[in-house]
């Protein structure tokens, strides 16, 4: 299968992470399988935070859980600070984590619940050191009051005992005791109550600042992730549609699927107009047996026969916006397309 | 195009009553007082949004409504009328002839709303035999024009589907066909598209508000989601720790707001009109314990605006200038009152006040810390 194109990857020194036609499939009955994630190409910068957004099933997570090489992907590079981590051994591949950590969607259950949160914060540095307690137990009751948890009331409690919010504060905490250069937050504020979110969402950008991280954010939530993210790919049955610097990709959205998104998500704003014309079912077509060419035509009012036969590379709109459509959105003064498709 | 009209849920003789209602739930820790006195009341054809997080007791409030939580721990008082009939006094037996036919509710999971060894034309076609006593053929051909009705596709092909074999958006249509089966008066629609993605989310909110605008239905709108309920409803209630503490006419909630919880709400949420890494006004805290609420306000250990009188005394829901706004609270937001109280707190540094202030993540126990400061002072 075709890949979507690399146009919108960049170059310079300062990309910290880089995915390259990654490939995850994953079997299905009948000798089939589930194209989860078909060929994208993804870069993150130092100190930069890459979004992710997309519906279920759009292979958000499974991507991100691919550049941890969790499970390693079918095929494909992923490059984290020049190393090549698919054909990496597993015993450098595990050093290679530290500097790679992990947030998820359910707090509660991230955490061990028979364990008590001092030790649960201190199990990476049991791993990978330093083995002093004392040291231990400092870094531990640094990272705790970094994250807005009180140690001496936090240090002998267990997860139960805590809030979701919490919860989700002290996985932040474990993910940050090893002082790791990336972290991957997989839905990290989608099980938590709105007055929660803000403060998780402030605390991630406190954090990137205060610990110099680069983050990769995914959530289905398209505010959310454009208030965290400073460039944003948004994802549909496995292809990248549109990837964009995010005040751009949410003042201009060149892909259909991308300006659905945003038509479809309530605003909190009694005055806008909402437009109530559309109550029929657009299904997500089964990734056992994707569409041929582009994947989101059998939604898309713009398809044509091209779209059918013919996949669209990922192509420049404007500076830092790339869209992968034949027909994008785009006010044609302002840019010039190229490779404009011969209908 | 909105469904919505500037109108108040008075006009005109109310199709439901609730006064004072409560339900609280004994259990071996304490009496968890999850609906704790809420009074509206809901003309026909109307929407209400109740709006609340986790814990606020929207869910329980739309189930006592409907006689829906029983039990021996279940403690229930005040008073529902239906079109005049008082639901909590009307025995569970003659509750059947009205739940599906007169009252119904659509579930936030369709998976569990829906029996999964059925095929889901036989769920709707037993639905409208057992209500309307009317022959299965009949029944049937009902079931069929339901189907339709709610969008979905092909629907002979999905009569001998079962649940499974359905998208989520999918059987949340079939438990909306099931719901409005015999034209109930009233549907409860209990966060029915938190499950689902955002575009699914969108079908969904629009098949509703079209149903309910051709059945002239009443709604009520359960959801945690201010977005959800803001182009969609003609009033809102927002429901903190069992109490309503603000209840208006949309328009007039999002632009006038008077209570202090629901600022924070609509100050707490990302928006996708403003730039990125635009700091979040947190609020402090968390949500109260129910079975041990705090004295005074409940939202008071999280409010940037609290003073003496709110840690002490409960303000109640009352309306300063017109009956259609009504709030609880001392220092309701935009007064000078207000001002004056978030510039006493800004001075003495209390920590909820700089959460809003500044966008810090401050947890109860350092709120219990500086009150304890506060308070020695």
């Amino acid at each position: 299968m075709a890949g979507t194109g690399k146009a919108h990857l960049r170059d310079g020194d300062d990309i910290l992470l880089r995915v390259e036609d990654l490939i995850v499939e994953f079997p299905a009955p009948g000798g089939n399988k589930v194209h989860a994630v078909s060929g994208i190409s993804l870069d993150v910068a130092a100190g930069e935070t890459l979004g992710i957004v997309g519906e279920s099933g759009c292979g958000k997570s499974t991507t991100a859980k691919a550049m941890i090489q969790l499970p390693r992907p079918t095929s494909g590079k992923v490059m984290f600070k020049g190393k090549e981590l698919t054909s990496l051994g597993d015993e450098a591949l595990r050093q290679m984590r530290t500097d790679l950590q992990m947030i998820f969607q359910d707090p509660i259950s991230s955490l061990n619940p028979r364990r008590k949160i001092g030790d649960v914060v201190a199990e990476p540095l049991q791993v990978w050191g330093p083995h002093d307690d004392a040291e231990q137990r400092r870094r531990v009751d640094a990272m705790l009051e970094a994250v807005g948890i009180d140690p001496d009331v936090a240090r002998e409690k267990r997860p139960h005992e805590f809030s979701g919010g919490q919860c989700q504060r002290i996985s932040i905490a474990r993910a940050l005791v090893l002082e790791p250069q990336v972290i991957i937050c997989d839905e990290p504020v989608s099980a938590l109550d709105v007055s929660v979110q803000a403060q998780i969402l402030n605390l991630l950008e406190d954090l990137k600042a205060e610990f110099n991280l680069t983050l990769v954010f995914i959530a289905h939530d398209l505010a959310v992730v454009k208030n965290i993210s400073d460039r944003v790919a948004v994802m549909y049955l496995g292809k990248i549609c549109e990837v964009a610097e995010a005040n751009s990709l949410y003042e201009n959205p060149a892909h259909p699927y991308t300006d659905l998104l945003l038509g479809s998500s309530p605003v909190p704003d009694p005055n806008r107009p909402i437009d109530e014309s559309d109550v029929d079912e657009g299904e997500l077509p089964s990734p056992i047996f994707p569409p041929s060419g582009c994947r989101f035509r059998t939604r898309c009012s713009r398809a044509t026969d091209l779209c059918t036969r013919v996949e669209p590379e990922i192509q420049k709109v404007t500076e830092d916006h790339f869209v992968a459509c034949h027909f994008p959105i785009v006010d044609e003064q302002q840019i010039s397309i190229g490779g404009e498709p011969n209908e | 195009m909105t469904n919505t009209t500037d109108g108040n849920l008075r006009g005109g003789k109310p199709l439901l009553v609730v006064d004072d209602l409560k339900t609280h739930f004994e259990l071996p820790a304490g009496m968890v007082k999850a609906v704790d006195g809420v009074s509206f009341q809901l003309a026909p054809g109307k929407t209400l949004g109740v709006v609340g997080e986790s814990g606020s007791g929207k869910t329980v409030l739309s189930r006592t409504i409907m006689r829906l939580t029983l039990g021996k721990n279940v403690h229930t008082s005040g008073q529902v009328l239906f079109e005049g009939r008082d639901i909590l006094q009307t025995p569970i037996k003659q509750m059947q002839r009205i739940w599906g036919l007169e009252m119904a509710m659509v579930f936030q999971d369709p998976m569990t709303a829906l029996n999964p060894v059925v095929k889901v034309g036989r769920q709707v076609t037993e639905h409208v035999r057992k209500h309307l006593d009317v022959p299965k053929r009949e029944a049937q051909a009902t079931a069929l024009a339901l189907l339709r009705s709610v969008r979905i596709p092909e629907p002979e092909a999905r009569f001998d589907s079962y649940p499974h074999e359905l998208s989520g958006g999918m059987r949340q249509r079939v438990s909306i066909a099931i719901a409005l089966a015999c034209g109930p008066k009233i549907l409860f629609a209990d966060e029915p598209t938190t499950a689902l993605d955002v575009t699914v989310q969108h079908q969904i909110l629009n098949l509703l508000s079209q149903q309910r605008r051709e059945r002239h239905m009443a709604m009520i709108l359960v959801t945690h989601d201010l977005g959800v309920v803001a182009g969609r409803t003609d009033d809102i209630a927002v429901m903190y720790a069992g109490k309503v503490v603000e209840k208006a006419p949309t328009k007039r909630l999002f632009g006038q707001v008077q209570h202090p919880y629901t600022e924070a709400l609509l100050r707490s949420i990302p928006r996708t009109t403003e730039r990125n890494h635009t700091r979040l006004a947190a609020i402090a805290g968390r949500p109260p314990d129910l079975i041990n609420p705090p004295a005074g306000c409940k939202f008071s250990p999280r409010c940037p605006y609290a003073q003496e009188q709110c840690f002490e005394e409960e303000p109640p829901l009352q309306s300063a200038e017109d009956f259609e706004h009504e709030f609880a609270c001392w220092y309701p937001v935009g007064t000078a009152r207000n001002k004056e109280a978030f510039e006493i707190n800004m001075a003495a540094k209390l920590p909820q006040t700089l959460a809003v202030a500044e966008g810090k993540v401050v947890d109860e126990s350092l709120i219990e810390k500086a009150r304890q400061i506060v308070g020695n002072s």
